[in-house]
């Protein structure tokens, strides 16, 4: 009998420690692993680096205080075009940043992943990233073209946290919506504690009937622990299984404008288990109390 | 008549022509609109997306239900870098400052360590003007866009290229800026922004009052391209029937 790797989302932050550095997957408000991040605005972690293409997970740890940096080419909301409480931090100045371009970030990851220091590109090149990012370099080709190319960095990460529709208890995972976005590349980027929760878990022989084999896109041998986590990406969009919870979006969002308001989002939202989340928002019809 | 609106769907076509066989990636509705109806008329080779995964060879700008997507590639994220990477799009994007030899911001306003306003990030505009064909659309022109000196240069404009020198920006191409008052090129010798063409019923006076630097004004402007019969029936039939265009840029 095989192993199985089921923990769930306390499990996970019983693994995360102070100061690391975490991949999360998704795009923008799109598949997020909110229920685990959620576990980690309960948790007293602190002074994180997160990398990722950011959204309201960015916005959210931000808020709480969790942040110590952030390495990204943007953060949004998409359907509210920028992340208001990342917007806060960084017009406080209370985070450091490190900005890449979009493609750059996807190198990035290839390159841990591959375990090379950096891979050669012409993106950045002549851009202000090399007045943003001091940590950007750029590298001559040592063939007979001698092209000078930037070296875009690899970012290692020490733990990586994705969201997938179905997984099953080793840890295999299954995307059925329209991208996998770089979840794969995420898990692969990370040196350990990588985790994938997913909508439901399923025997393995089960897979082919929720899908064709080429949505069998994360791998056991990617993964440490797989968390069941139904509604887990709520409020951003987990499709096929739901939509984005635009209002309950809107309701976040609101709640850069005023302390007042992020406490009572906080206290209504976040100072819950993850089942009494799950619960109200079902009770309330995902409106916000 | 046709409408500011139609007029600045043919300008974005006009962008498009000659493009042939690439990725037309117009972002935002009248680019959207003015990319569906390049492809639907002079540029049919043209390739576009759905706005998200897939290439689809529908001519509607809008949202389509899936069932009536007709799907020619699945193009994850993933895929989009292998068009922009091998130089097989021709992307039009927003921006918050452009400036005078077409370097655009739409990261921050003010000091990027601690900006005035955070807006997107860098996003794919370093990797979209070093790699491939770049326009800008910018439905509401004025000083504070067109303006002296982005913040933060995020697509490189010609000055930033030319230093780079002619080998490593051998891809770089700013083609077209359209607003809603006319359609600027960068067509001078040193690639300084130029006044191509005005919409109908706007002055040169009117677009150097809403020009933050100086522009290039050549003593004959002509006006902006009309649309013809066969495409004011696409617009107003086929690809924009609702009308999205004319909340992004009203009839004046």
């Amino acid at each position: 009998m095989a192993a199985h790797k089921r923990r769930t989302e306390d499990d996970v932050v019983a693994h995360l420690r102070d100061g690391m550095t975490i991949g999360i997957g998704g795009w923008g408000s799109r598949r997020k692993p909110m229920s685990i991040i959620r576990a980690i605005l309960r948790s007293p972690l602190r002074d994180l680096t997160l990398v990722t293409y950011g959204g309201p997970d960015v916005g959210l740890l931000c808020a709480a205080g969790k942040v110590k940096r952030v390495v990204y080419a943007f953060v949004s909301l998409d359907s509210i075009p920028l992340e208001p409480h990342f917007r806060k931090a960084r017009q406080e100045g209370v985070i450091e940043d490190e900005p890449l371009d979009e493609g750059m970030f996807l190198l990035g990851l290839q390159a841990a992943a591959w375990r090379v220091p950096f891979l050669p590109t012409r993106v950045g090149l002549g851009s202000d990233l090399f007045r943003d990012n001091p940590r950007l370099r750029t590298v001559r080709s040592p063939y007979d073209d001698g092209e000078e190319l930037v070296a875009a960095p690899a970012l290692v990460l020490d733990a990586a946290l994705v969201h997938l529709n179905r997984g099953d208890a080793r840890g295999n995972g299954q995307f059925l919506g329209p991208d996998l976005y770089f979840d794969d590349l995420m898990l692969s980027a990370a040196t350990g504690n990588r985790f994938m929760s997913v909508e439901r878990i399923v025997d393995t022989a089960d897979f082919a009937k929720e899908g064709s084999f080429h949505t069998q896109r994360i791998s056991r041998m990617m993964v440490d622990g797989v968390v069941e986590a139904p509604g887990g990406a709520h409020f951003t969009s987990c499709q096929p299984d739901y939509e984005r919870d635009e209002a309950f979006q809107r309701e976040y969002a609101g709640t850069a404008k005023s302390a007042e308001a992020w406490d009572a989002f906080k206290a209504a939202w976040l100072d819950l288990s993850e089942d009494e989340y799950q619960s109200r928002r079902q009770v309330t019809g995902n409106e916000p109390a | 008549m046709p409408t500011r609106a139609d007029v600045c769907a043919v300008a974005v076509a006009e962008c498009f022509r000659g493009d042939g066989e690439i990725l037309a990636n117009p972002i935002g509705t009248i680019p959207m609109v003015g990319g569906r109806l390049a492809r639907a008329s002079f540029e049919p080779d043209l390739c576009m997306t759905d706005g998200y995964a897939l290439l689809i060879a529908n001519d509607e700008a809008a949202e389509l239900p899936p069932e009536r997507k007709v799907v020619e590639y699945w193009n994850p994220y993933r895929s989009m870098f292998d068009w922009v990477w091998s130089g097989r799009r021709h992307v039009m994007m927003g921006a918050t400052q452009v400036d005078r030899y077409g370097n655009q911001n739409i990261a921050a306003i003010g000091d990027y360590a601690k900006p005035r306003a955070m807006l997107l990030g860098y996003r794919g505009a370093p990797g979209n003007t070093i790699n491939d064909t770049t326009s800008y659309w910018v439905p509401n022109h004025n000083p504070q866009v067109l303006c002296e000196k982005v913040d933060t240069v995020c697509g490189i404009g010609y000055d930033r290229a030319a230093t780079l020198g002619e080998e490593t920006a051998r891809f770089h191409e700013i083609r077209r800026v359209v607003t809603n008052l006319c359609v600027l090129d960068f067509e001078t010798p040193d690639h300084r922004m130029r006044l191509r063409s005005l919409h109908p019923g706007v002055t040169a006076d009117e677009v150097v009052g809403a020009t933050g630097f100086e522009l290039v004004v050549p003593d004959d402007v002509p006006e902006s391209r009309l649309p013809d019969d066969d495409e004011l029936r696409l617009l107003y039939e086929v690809i924009d029937p609702d009308g999205a265009r004319e909340k992004e840029v009203p009839n004046p």
